[in-house]
């Protein structure tokens, strides 16, 4: 089990399009994926999920991976966070 | 043969354009949900009826992604695929079917009650978009409700109609505008709804906000969209529908002559170039400012960012959202303004006052709570990188806080270069004149700034000492009385004394009929809202700067607001004679 934390870098924060490439990524690997921001613990493999999440800029979340695959898993999604999901 | 009555209802435009025709009502159809106990051996069967229900709501939205993506472009259809990405949730859905079979309940109840989980959270959020979404996520599980029911949607009708509504979804604006729309009209919604922006997308008149239009209307009735004036007229009368026509003429053939206007400098007819920016509170409304044809913005209210939450943004923050707003908008220039919060612009940190038009506001809180101000500084700063980006303080009333203010911005510059954080070392720092004792000193301020930017909705309400909100006082708020038009004038003079120029970024700078006046008194640059730039671009196009500064002699030797006023409405009425004045002028 990898846990990281992590601070929202892009503007939007994970708002629709952010979320819905997250969610995307997670898809491609087997292991489990969660977030967690204050007592709330959501699956990174549900859309609407991430949505509630409503995390803004600034904002820590935790991410856990859980599996076979949750190096490459917690590679790519960090990445993903990084680089503000690519957005402006 | 109509004894009907004319009814006319007043609401919000949303989208432009006069239409005339016959209301089809439309009632949203809320699906009933009842908790039911299935047994044991049809769960397998309400898991497939469930799938399928899914299956059909993923077509339908589906069928109006591509019809929003032919009809207003991909990027706005873009609300509808975050729609289908809710519907191929495989979390949700297996939460779901896994509930059916446990519990042994009904699919429309576990669906209801496992996405209503979801809005509730995402409506405890601080943060409007986030609200938004909910109620996308509504019509999500509405139409796999309904689907499970197998209720089908009529979206198709016969004839030309006018949808009368209590409310739309973006999925409602969309499959309706199949048939032979001529407008929108509902009872709830803001110009910022996500009906009133996707009716904007599709050419169709909209007016929204009128409360009770589906009150007063029945199926068929004959009624009159006005979506300039945000007006509607159920049963016209003859004498109404010819005023109408008329004024349709008129807005037809004024705004083709606008559009031609868009690529063209404000430009008198002997070449005094004016700057004509726009005000915008977001940077999401730059593009609507590009597609004007504006030459940057004249004054950016940063009071966008504290909507919807309690506590002030963090530098970084702003910095993200003031270097999005100067980055689109380069090589042209953003003059923003640090908050103006209080008077009118309450955020919940400001006290209860007994007068906050008179009390702690604009640069008074800047300076008492400095840590708040500085940030935003340097926020500004670090977003002036490449050289287009002015800063100006709300409020001033005196020298002695502009001073002040000059420290504090000197000392947001220190502590940047200390963390060797790049920012324009020359940025130009100005001043809202909008109180009379810093009109009044406008020459000693000027000395101390880059440049002044007029603010008239203030300085008019304290000249005058009325205030536009209060209704017994409020038609003494007077833009052409002889006071304002005086001291607009020594602002001017004096700005340009000390060689700096002068803006002016209230209402006063849209209005068609101040354009002249304010043109002959050589204010530099205007700043509108951006609905009303191409009026006063066409107004500067079309006179010399000499008869401008003619008329402004005149019109500053009246002594009542009534001459001065009629006389520059007439000259206007002359070089402009096709543009439609407001009604309530």
């Amino acid at each position: 089990m990898i846990e990281k934390e992590i601070v929202i870098k892009n503007r939007a924060g994970l708002h629709t399009r952010p979320a819905a490439a997250l969610v995307k990524v997670a898809a491609q690997f087997k292991s489990d994926f969660y977030i967690i921001k204050d007592d709330l613990e959501i699956n990174g493999k549900s859309i609407i999920g991430v949505m509630t999440l409503a995390a803004e800029q600034g904002s820590s979340l935790k991410l856990r991976f859980d599996g076979e695959d949750e190096q490459a898993m917690a590679e790519a999604i960090l990445g993903l966070f990084e680089r503000g999901f690519d957005e402006a | 043969m109509d004894d009907k009555k004319e009814i006319l209802l007043r609401g919000i435009p949303a989208s432009a354009g006069i239409v005339m025709g016959h209301a089809h009502i439309f009632t949203k159809h809320i699906p009933r949900v009842e908790e039911k106990i299935i047994v044991a051996e049809d769960a397998q069967k309400e898991v497939e009826r469930l799938r399928h229900a899914v299956e059909r709501s993923e077509k339908e939205l589906s069928k109006i992604l591509s019809y929003a993506e032919q009809k207003i472009g991909n990027s706005k259809a873009k609300i509808f695929e975050a729609e289908i990405m809710i519907l191929n949730d495989a979390v949700l859905l297996e939460a779901i079917y896994n509930r059916i079979v446990k519990e042994l309940k009904n699919a429309e109840f576990v669906v209801h009650d496992e996405i209503t989980k979801y809005q509730r959270l995402m409506l405890e959020s601080n943060d409007e978009y986030m609200r938004e979404r909910a109620h996308d996520v509504e019509d999500v599980k509405n139409r796999i409700i309904r689907n499970i029911q197998q209720e089908k949607l009529i979206s198709r009708f016969e004839g030309r109609s006018i949808i009368v509504s209590e409310s739309l979804t973006p999925a409602d604006t969309i499959l309706f505008s199949r048939n032979e729309i001529l407008a929108y009209v509902t009872d709830m919604g803001g110009v910022t709804s996500h009906a009133a922006l996707l009716s904007r997308s599709l050419k169709i008149p909209a007016v929204v906000g009128l409360k009770e239009a589906t009150k007063h209307v029945q199926e068929g009735d004959f009624m009159i969209v006005d979506g300039y004036g945000g007006t509607v007229v159920f049963n016209p009368s003859e004498t109404t529908i010819k005023e109408y026509e008329v004024r349709n003429e008129r807005y037809i053939e004024f705004e083709k002559r606008l559009n031609d206007l868009r690529d063209l400098p404000a430009k008198t007819l002997d070449g005094h170039r004016i700057e004509l920016s726009c005000n915008i509170e977001f940077a999401s409304e730059v593009d609507a400012v590009d597609a004007q044809g504006s030459d940057g913005i004249g004054l950016y209210r940063a009071e966008g960012l504290l909507i919807g939450r309690d506590t002030f943004p963090t530098e970084e923050e702003q910095y993200v959202e003031y270097n999005l707003i100067a980055e689109k908008c380069f090589p042209r220039k953003v003059i923003m303004r640090t908050f103006d919060i209080g008077g009118d612009k309450v955020v919940s940190q400001a006290s209860e006052e007994e007068n906050p038009f008179l009390g702690w506001r604009g640069i008074r809180i800047g300076l008492d709570r400095p840590e708040i101000f500085v940030a935003q500084l340097r926020a500004m700063l670090r977003a002036s990188v490449k050289k287009n980006l002015w800063v100006m303080f709300p409020m001033v009333a005196n020298v002695k806080e502009v001073r002040k203010a000059k420290v504090l911005v000197e000392q947001a510059k220190v502590s940047l270069r200390n963390r060797h954080i790049p920012f324009d070392e020359k940025i130009k720092i100005g001043v809202m004149i909008e109180v009379p004792s810093a009109a009044v000193m406008a020459g000693e301020i000027a000395n101390e700034v880059d440049f002044l930017s007029i603010g008239t909705n203030d300085l008019i309400q304290y000249l005058l000492a009325v205030d536009r909100g209060n209704e017994n006082v409020s038609q003494l708020y007077q833009e052409f009385d002889p006071a304002v038009i005086r001291t607009i004038h020594h602002i001017i003079e004096e700005a340009h004394e000390h060689h700096i120029p002068v803006s002016m970024c209230g209402e006063m700078a849209g209005d068609p009929v101040a354009t002249l006046l304010l043109l002959g008194l050589e204010m530099d640059e205007f700043s509108v809202i951006p609905a009303v730039l191409p009026e006063i671009k066409k107004i500067i196009r079309s006179v010399r700067l000499k008869e401008a500064k003619r008329i402004a002699a005149q019109a500053l030797k009246f002594s009542t607001e009534d001459e001065a006023k009629e006389f520059l409405k007439s000259h206007v009425k002359r070089i402009s004679p096709d543009m439609p004045l407001s009604e309530a002028e």
